[in-house]
C-alpha cells in the first residue's frame, strides 16, 4: 500500500491540462516599450488623438512610479523591455461569422472545451471571444442590439461608440491608480465592452474567454461595463492559457459602472498555466478590478474562482459611492505547488446605509502561499453603513501557508464593521473517514473543498458553477499530505 | 470464508500489538472481540480496514479468497468492508446526504450498478432512516458536525445500512452512549443482521451483548485470542472480569 504523500506528489505532478499552443502567425510588434510603440499600438487601432494623448500620459507617469512591493508574492524583476505589447491574429478583415474564423483557432476553443456554436446558443450565452489582443468572433450581437445592449470588443465602442468610452473609460480606475494600472492604460489592446442601456434587463449572460497565446506576448486587456440606471447585466469570464517556458505577464484593468438602480453581476473562473512544480513558467496576474456604485441603489457583485497563474495579485473593489448601494465579494482562491496568491477585496463605503459583504476561501495545498488582503473603509459620510466579513482558510497538508490582512478604517461612528476568520485543515482522519466508505482519495478532497466552498458557488451563474466545481477537483487532485 | 486471519502480526511505532492471531468469520455470523483496554481490539479494527500506522510483520487475511493487506483502503471499503468508527469524523459543509450519496454510488459503481438517481436516493434513505429511528433532517446537515455522541453512533449505523457491506467491524460502537441511544444502535444492527453478513462487535463490556446476541465471543488480550466460546463466556468475563481469563491463559 503506497502512502497517502506519495499519491499526492504523483498526482500534483499531472502536467496542466490546457497547455498547448496553436500555431497562428501573429503581427507582432517587435519587443520593447517606449512613447513610439505606444503611437504605434494607437495607430494600428486607428485610434482618436484624445486616446493616444491619454496613453502617452499614463506611460510618463508609470515611468515615475515603482513597483508595488507591498504584497506577499516573489518573483523575480519583470524585463518590461523584453515583452512585445501588440500581437493580432492575421487577417486582414475582422470575420463576418464562424465560418470565417480560421478553423485552427477553433480547434483551439474546442479543445478547452469552450463551444462557441450551437452550446453556447442553446445556453443563451454570448461569447466574445479574445484570442491574444483582438476579438476574433462575436455572437448573438443583433439579439443583444434589439435590446439596445452593447457588447463588443473595446477597439470597435472606441470607433462605435466614442461619446461613451470618452465619458467612463478610466472613471473608475484611474491612469495613474497603480503601478500596472498604468502600464496598462499605456498599452492596453482589446478587452470588452458593454453598455446596458436604462431600464434594461441584459437578456443573456455576457460571456467572454481570454486566452493568451502568442510567445512574450503581455496581455493588457481592457473591460469597461456600465449599467445605466435601473438596468441589470450578469458577466463571466472565464480564462485558460498555454503552456510557456517564460513567465507570461498579465496586467488587466475592469472598470464597472453601475448607475441608480442598476445591479452588474461579475464571475470570474481563472484557470492559467500556474508554472511547472517549481513555478517556471507560470502566468503573473496583476489585474485591477474595481467597480464603482455610482448611482444609489446601484450593486455591483464580485464572484471569482481563482485556480491558475503563478502568481496573483488581484483585489475586486467596489466604491459605494451611492446612497444605500450594495457591494459583493465572493472568492474561492486555490493555491498549490509553489502559486502564490494576494488577493482580496476593497470595500469603500462613501454613501449613507451602504452594505457590503466579503466572503473569502482560500484553499492552500503543496509549497503554495495564500494571502487575503481586504481593506473595509467607512468614510466620515457613511452614515449606517454595514460591512460583514467572512474569511476562511483551507490547508492540505502541511508545507503551505495562509495569511489573512484584514484593514479596516472606521470613520463614522455609526457604521458598523464585523469579521469573522477561520482556519481548518484537512485532516487524515477526515481522509479515512471518506475512503472507508468507498471514495476515492480525490473524490474525497474534492467533496470537502466543494464543501468549503459552497457559499461562493452559490453565487455563481447556474452552469458556471458546475465548471468551477469541475475545475477546482481538477485543480486539487491528490494535494493531500 | 468471508473472513480468515492466520497469525497475524501488528506493530505500531515498531512495538508489536498483534502477536499472532487467528480468526474466521463465515457469512451470517456475529463475532464479539472483547478484550482489556490495550489488548489490540482497536488495531485489528483499523488493520482490517487498511488505515495507515499500522504495520503488518507477519501473518495474512484472506477476505473472500483474496489477500485483504493488498487492497487500498477504498477498494476494501468498495468490496463490501464497513468500518463503524468508534469516533465518527466530522466533515464541516459536507452534507450527509451527499456523502452518502457519493459513497454509495462508489460502491455501486464497483458492483457495475448505475448510480442512483436523486429521487431513487432519497426514497432508500427514508427507508434507511427508520431502522436508526433517525430524524430526516440530520440528513440535511453537515457530516457529523455539531452530532451528539449518539447522533454519531446512529449516523454510522444508518452508513452501514445505506451501503450494505457484507462484513461490519463496529469499533466500540457501545462507548460513549446512553442505554436508549444504546438500545436504538444495537436495534438497528440487528435489523441488519442477515445470511449473507457477517459482523465483528468489537466491545470493552458484554453490555452491547445484552441487546446483540453474538454466535461467537473472542477474548483478545496481549496481541492474541487466548479463548473463544459462544455467548455465555461474555456473562463469565462480566462476572469474574478480564483477570480469570488471562491468568488461565498464562497457567
Amino acid at each position: 500500500m503506497s502512502t497517502g504523500t506519495e499519491q499526492v506528489d504523483e498526482l500534483i505532478r499531472q502536467e496542466y491540462e490546457h497547455g498547448f499552443v496553436t500555431e497562428i502567425e501573429s503581427e507582432t510588434i517587435p519587443p520593447g516599450l517606449n512613447e513610439d510603440v505606444i503611437r504605434q499600438i494607437s495607430a494600428r487601432k486607428n485610434e482618436p488623438e484624445w486616446l493616444l494623448e491619454w496613453r502617452l500620459e499614463a506611460y510618463r507617469q508609470w515611468l515615475t512610479m515603482t513597483k508595488p512591493e507591498w504584497a506577499s508574492v516573489h518573483h523575480p524583476d519583470i524585463d518590461f523591455q523584453a515583452i512585445s505589447y501588440f500581437s493580432s491574429p492575421k487577417k486582414k478583415d475582422g470575420p463576418k461569422s464562424l465560418d470565417e474564423v480560421d478553423p485552427t483557432l477553433l480547434e483551439t476553443y474546442e479543445k478547452l472545451g469552450i463551444p462557441l456554436e450551437e452550446q453556447k446558443a442553446l445556453a443563451g450565452v454570448a461569447v466574445d471571444a479574445v484570442f491574444d489582443s483582438v476579438s476574433v468572433a462575436t455572437t448573438f450581437k443583433e439579439k443583444l442590439a434589439e435590446a439596445g445592449v452593447i457588447f463588443c470588443s473595446i477597439s470597435e465602442a472606441v470607433q462605435e461608440h466614442p461619446e461613451l468610452v470618452k465619458q467612463y473609460l478610466g472613471s473608475v480606475v484611474p491612469a495613474r491608480d497603480n503601478y500596472f494600472a498604468a502600464l496598462n492604460t499605456a498599452v492596453f489592446t482589446d478587452g470588452t465592452f458593454v453598455y446596458i442601456p436604462k431600464d434594461t434587463r441584459c437578456p443573456m449572460e455576457l460571456s467572454t474567454y481570454f486566452r493568451i497565446n502568442a510567445a512574450n506576448t503581455g496581455q493588457f486587456e481592457r473591460t469597461l461595463i456600465i449599467a445605466d440606471d435601473r438596468s441589470t447585466v450578469s458577466y463571466l469570464e472565464g480564462c485558460t492559457a498555454p503552456m510557456r517556458d517564460e513567465n507570461q505577464l498579465h496586467a488587466a484593468v475592469v472598470e464597472l459602472v453601475a448607475l441608480e438602480d442598476a445591479y452588474i453581476k461579475y464571475s470570474t473562473v481563472q484557470n492559467w498555466y500556474p508554472g511547472d512544480e517549481q513555478g517556471k513558467g507560470g502566468i503573473y496576474n496583476f489585474v485591477t478590478k474595481r467597480g464603482d456604485c455610482r448611482g444609489r441603489r446601484s450593486h455591483i457583485s464580485w464572484t471569482q474562482v481563482e485556480t491558475g497563474s503563478a502568481i496573483t495579485w488581484k483585489y475586486p473593489s467596489c466604491i459605494l459611492r451611492g446612497d444605500d448601494s450594495r457591494g459583493e465579494f465572493y472568492s474561492v482562491a486555490v493555491t498549490k505547488g509553489r502559486q502564490q496568491a494576494d488577493t482580496g477585496t476593497k470595500m469603500i463605503h462613501m454613501g449613507r446605509n451602504t452594505r457590503s459583504t466579503i466572503v473569502s476561501k482560500g484553499i492552500s495545498a503543496a509549497h503554495s502561499s495564500n494571502a487575503y488582503r481586504g481593506l473595509v473603509r467607512m468614510a466620515p459620510k457613511a452614515e449606517n453603513a454595514r460591512n460583514h466579513t467572512q474569511c476562511d482558510s483551507l490547508l492540505i497538508g502541511d508545507k503551505c501557508a495562509a495569511h489573512t490582512y484584514p484593514y479596516m478604517e472606521v470613520r463614522n461612528p455609526t457604521a458598523k464593521v464585523e469579521h469573522e476568520a477561520t482556519t481548518s485543515k484537512i485532516g487524515e482522519d477526515q481522509l479515512f473517514y471518506c475512503r472507508q466508505r468507498g471514495m476515492s482519495e480525490e473524490d474525497a478532497v474534492s467533496m470537502i473543498v466543494n464543501g468549503f466552498c459552497k457559499e461562493v458557488f452559490q453565487e455563481l451563474p447556474m452552469e458556471f458553477a458546475a465548471e468551477a466545481q469541475k475545475l477546482l477537483s481538477v485543480s486539487l487532485e491528490g494535494a493531500v499530505g | 470464508m468471508l473472513l480468515s486471519i492466520k497469525d497475524l502480526t501488528v506493530d505500531v511505532d515498531g512495538q508489536p500489538i498483534l502477536k499472532g492471531l487467528n480468526l474466521e468469520v463465515k457469512a451470517g455470523e456475529v463475532h464479539a472481540i472483547m478484550g482489556p483496554n490495550g489488548s489490540g481490539k482497536s488495531t485489528l479494527a483499523h488493520v482490517l480496514s487498511g488505515r495507515e500506522g499500522y504495520e503488518v510483520t507477519g501473518g495474512e487475511v484472506k477476505y473472500e479468497d483474496q489477500d485483504l493487506l493488498d487492497l487500498e483502503v477504498e477498494e476494501r471499503a468498495r468490496k463490501g468492508l464497513f468500518l463503524a468508527m468508534q469516533y465518527p469524523v466530522e466533515l464541516p459543509g459536507v452534507n450527509n446526504t451527499v456523502f452518502l450519496r457519493e459513497a454509495l454510488n462508489a460502491i455501486r459503481a464497483e458492483r457495475g450498478e448505475p448510480a442512483l438517481s436523486a429521487v431513487d436516493f432519497m426514497k432508500l434513505m427514508q427507508e434507511k432512516l427508520k431502522i436508526v429511528e433517525m430524524k430526516p433532517d440530520l440528513l440535511k446537515r453537515s457530516v457529523n458536525a455539531g452530532f451528539s455522541g449518539g447522533e454519531k453512533k446512529r449516523n454510522e449505523i444508518l452508513q452501514m445500512a445505506v451501503l450494505e457491506p457484507k462484513l461490519a467491524i463496529l469499533d466500540e460502537t457501545d462507548s460513549g452512549l446512553d442505554i436508549d441511544a444504546l438500545r436504538i444502535v444495537a436495534d438497528g444492527v440487528n435489523a441488519l443482521r442477515s445470511p449473507e453478513r457477517g459482523m465483528i462487535l468489537v466491545t470493552h463490556y458484554q453490555r452491547l451483548l445484552d441487546y446483540i446476541e453474538p454466535d461467537f465471543v473472542h477474548v483478545l488480550a496481549n496481541g492474541k485470542i487466548i479463548r473463544s466460546g459462544d455467548k455465555s463466556l461474555a456473562l463469565e468475563l462480566e462476572e469474574k472480569g478480564y483477570n480469570w481469563v488471562l491468568e488461565e491463559a498464562v497457567a
